[in-house]
């Protein structure tokens, strides 16, 4: 009996500290969730603040820009900014360049990058790692140091004096203004940020077990069709991240649109001169030559950027669970 | 007796050569299919970059003028890079600052990002929308998007902290009240409140590195944690010796792409003046001899961290 009741005590005393430490997790588990929720909400409302601001601007007309009892709801909302920069644009034109440009390079950087990297990840031939390491090489350079030779080498493109002697000796051909520079580099892996394509890529298929391959070897297929058939299909997670990446990275891009495209609108270069623009429509219709106030000129290129930017959000809407979902996937061990 | 010997002999030596031969076909084959793979990489390398990068070498020792149907070289010699050290009063500081951001800027997005992936790592719910907005920057701030930002007026009026304004919602004043209180030194301090304002930047920035450190956390095998859980171990253990160390080399992966992402950003001061003294001055020779050196510096900056850094890495396998 007494010995039972000791026990007892003594299970009872376990029991409260137990109880006490189960209160202290569960409490420390749940403070730390509703920190963890105020921190994220606080970076959400950070990103996607300035976007919220340029969404109020944009359908604020002059008067209410200069207007201090006006924050960020419109007192007269309009349309009108949307129209005026839609039109200085050019946009139905700009928007079509700008699309077939990327889907162009960002499908022959999509097939360059996967098999290039594929290359790197499972093959072994000597200078493997001096090539790889150019791969890196290649993104430290600025592409500002290329710019002149690339520019004047698609001036007159050649390859060793091949189409000047087809030709008959009047030196090579124009490429610029015409999407092929863009095309012959992201084919050969060297457009924007391709190195980093590739690192993805090959890290991608290191992560995947040897023992895929190995079975379809030994059920007798070829390299290419083990390649084509087992490799790519689990490989899609990776090819929807750098898809997305290289789409959304060639869109914004005004470096090599302004360098190869020079009379061919694409958006980038659209929103970087849609104030200039705007001013050519004014004096155009009323003869006038008007500078911009700088408010003014922010709210134009601020609408304009959330139009260029529109098709993006609705690109990311779409590839968004994909693309989410294949992080989960990458696998990236350095 | 000793025929079958020989004969086993024999064949011993006949079967080694045509096995060994074999081998060496089939690891042949293998590195002639990784060639093929990697053909378009090499042949990239070669024309757009190789020989661009040559005559961007040769460019910067002449100077360049653009004539009817090509370009004539006048030699120079070390003129454009004495010009560009001596003369120029912006090169050199455009350089040393854009040294300097880069070097406050990456240990803050390292920081950043890897708290970020963390937090994206735990399981709650909206964990997929909180995903899907961390990476919105990756658009919201690439490219032109980034050129416009950057000095926009109703921006900077609307409190979006911008580098060269003095005013904003997210200024951190009452922070910098508090941890004046706490008499640490003035330049740690500064430090911390520049962070502070300029957290939207760094944000920003991090898309890219928080998609390298989610897939890293990612790939740590659970049973780690399992095993350590058993043991007894905290979550502050396990952070430092499970997860830390299994992420490490993609600390030096992020470090590397961190780096150079902030070297050639498209709103890089040197960046811009590359492109202005080609284009607005067609000074090309001049223009080439400072992307040139430009792209040393980077090279070395790298360099130096990459051999600083894989000291702590920790490989896994």
């Amino acid at each position: 009996m007494k010995i039972k009741g000791i026990f007892r005590r003594k299970s009872d005393a376990l029991d409260k500290q137990q109880h006490r430490r189960h209160m202290l997790y569960t409490w420390g588990r749940r403070s730390w969730s509703i920190i963890r929720g105020v921190i994220i909400a606080g970076i959400c409302f950070l990103i996607i603040y300035p976007t919220l601001v340029k969404l109020s601007v944009s359908f604020m007309p002059e008067k209410d820009i200069y207007d201090v009892t006006v924050r960020y709801v419109p007192k007269s909302p309009t349309f009108e900014n949307y129209k005026t920069v839609y039109k200085a644009m050019k946009y139905p034109t700009a928007f079509l360049n700008t699309l077939k440009l990327c889907a162009l390079t960002s499908i022959m950087q999509l097939i360059s990058c996967t098999l290039i990297g594929y290359g790197f990840a499972r093959f072994k031939f000597r200078g493997r790692n001096t090539l790889f390491a150019l791969v890196i090489l290649t993104m430290i350079v600025p592409p500002q140091t290329l710019m002149l030779p690339l520019y004047l080498h698609f001036q007159s493109f050649d390859i060793f004096g091949i189409i000047s002697a087809i030709t008959g000796g009047k030196g090579g051909i124009r490429l610029l203004d015409s999407y092929w520079p863009f095309i012959l580099m992201s084919a050969t892996g060297m457009g924007l940020k391709n190195g980093l394509y590739i690192y993805i890529m090959r890290q991608f298929f290191r992560g995947m077990p040897k023992e895929l391959e190995e079975a379809a070897y030994v059920d007798g297929a070829g390299m290419l069709r083990t390649f084509v058939q087992i490799m790519l299909p689990s490989a899609v997670p990776g090819m929807v991240t750098i898809f997305l990446f290289s789409f959304v990275w060639q869109w914004t891009d005004t470096f090599f649109s302004n360098l190869f495209l020079q009379n061919t609108k694409v958006l980038a270069s659209a929103l970087s001169n849609v104030t200039f623009e705007i001013t050519q429509d004014i004096y155009r219709e009323t003869g006038v030559n008007v500078a911009l106030s700088p408010a003014i000129s922010s709210m134009y290129s601020n609408t304009a950027s959330l139009i260029v930017i529109l098709p993006l959000l609705i690109l990311y809407l779409f590839a968004q669970k994909r693309f989410v979902e294949s992080i989960e996937r990458t696998g990236i061990v350095g | 007796m000793k025929t079958p010997a020989m004969t086993g002999k024999a064949l011993k030596a006949a079967a080694v050569p045509k096995k060994k031969k074999k081998g060496l076909n089939l690891s042949r084959k293998r590195a002639m299919m990784g060639y093929l793979f990697v053909l378009p990489f090499i042949i990239g390398l070669i024309t757009f970059f190789m020989v661009p990068m040559v005559k961007s070498v040769i460019f910067s020792f002449n100077r360049l003028d653009v004539v009817e149907g090509g370009y004539k070289l006048t030699p120079m010699g070390l003129e454009n890079y004495r010009k560009m050290f001596f003369s120029d009063v912006n090169y050199t500081r455009n350089l040393t600052d854009a040294l300097l951001y880069m070097v406050t800027n990456v240990p803050l997005i390292l920081i950043f990002s890897f708290f970020a992936a963390n937090l994206l790592n735990q399981k709650y719910r909206g964990r997929s929308l909180a995903r899907a907005i961390f990476f919105l920057p990756v658009i919201l701030t690439s490219g032109v998007m980034l050129v416009v930002e950057s000095g926009d007026l109703l921006q900077s009026s609307y409190g979006i902290a911008q580098p060269d304004t003095q005013e904003g919602a997210f200024r951190a004043v009452e922070l910098a009240r508090l941890l004046l209180q706490t008499r640490l030194s003035t330049r740690f301090i500064d430090y911390i409140i520049s962070a502070v304002d300029r957290i939207y930047d760094i944000v920003s920035m991090s898309g890219v590195q928080i998609l390298i450190f989610l897939a890293g956390l990612q790939s740590i095998p659970p049973s780690l944690f399992e095993a350590s859980n058993i043991e007894g171990a905290t979550g502050w253990e396990n952070f430092w010796k499970i997860t830390f160390p299994m992420v490490s080399p993609l600390i030096l992966v992020n470090t590397v792409y961190t780096i150079i992402d902030t070297l050639t950003n498209s709103t890089n001061a040197v960046m811009d003046q590359i492109d202005t003294v080609a284009f607005g001055r067609m000074d090309f020779g001049l223009s080439s001899a400072m992307a040139l050196v430009y792209f040393f510096a980077i090279f070395a900056v790298v360099g130096i961290v990459v051999w600083l850094v894989s000291k702590l890495v920790f490989y896994y396998e």
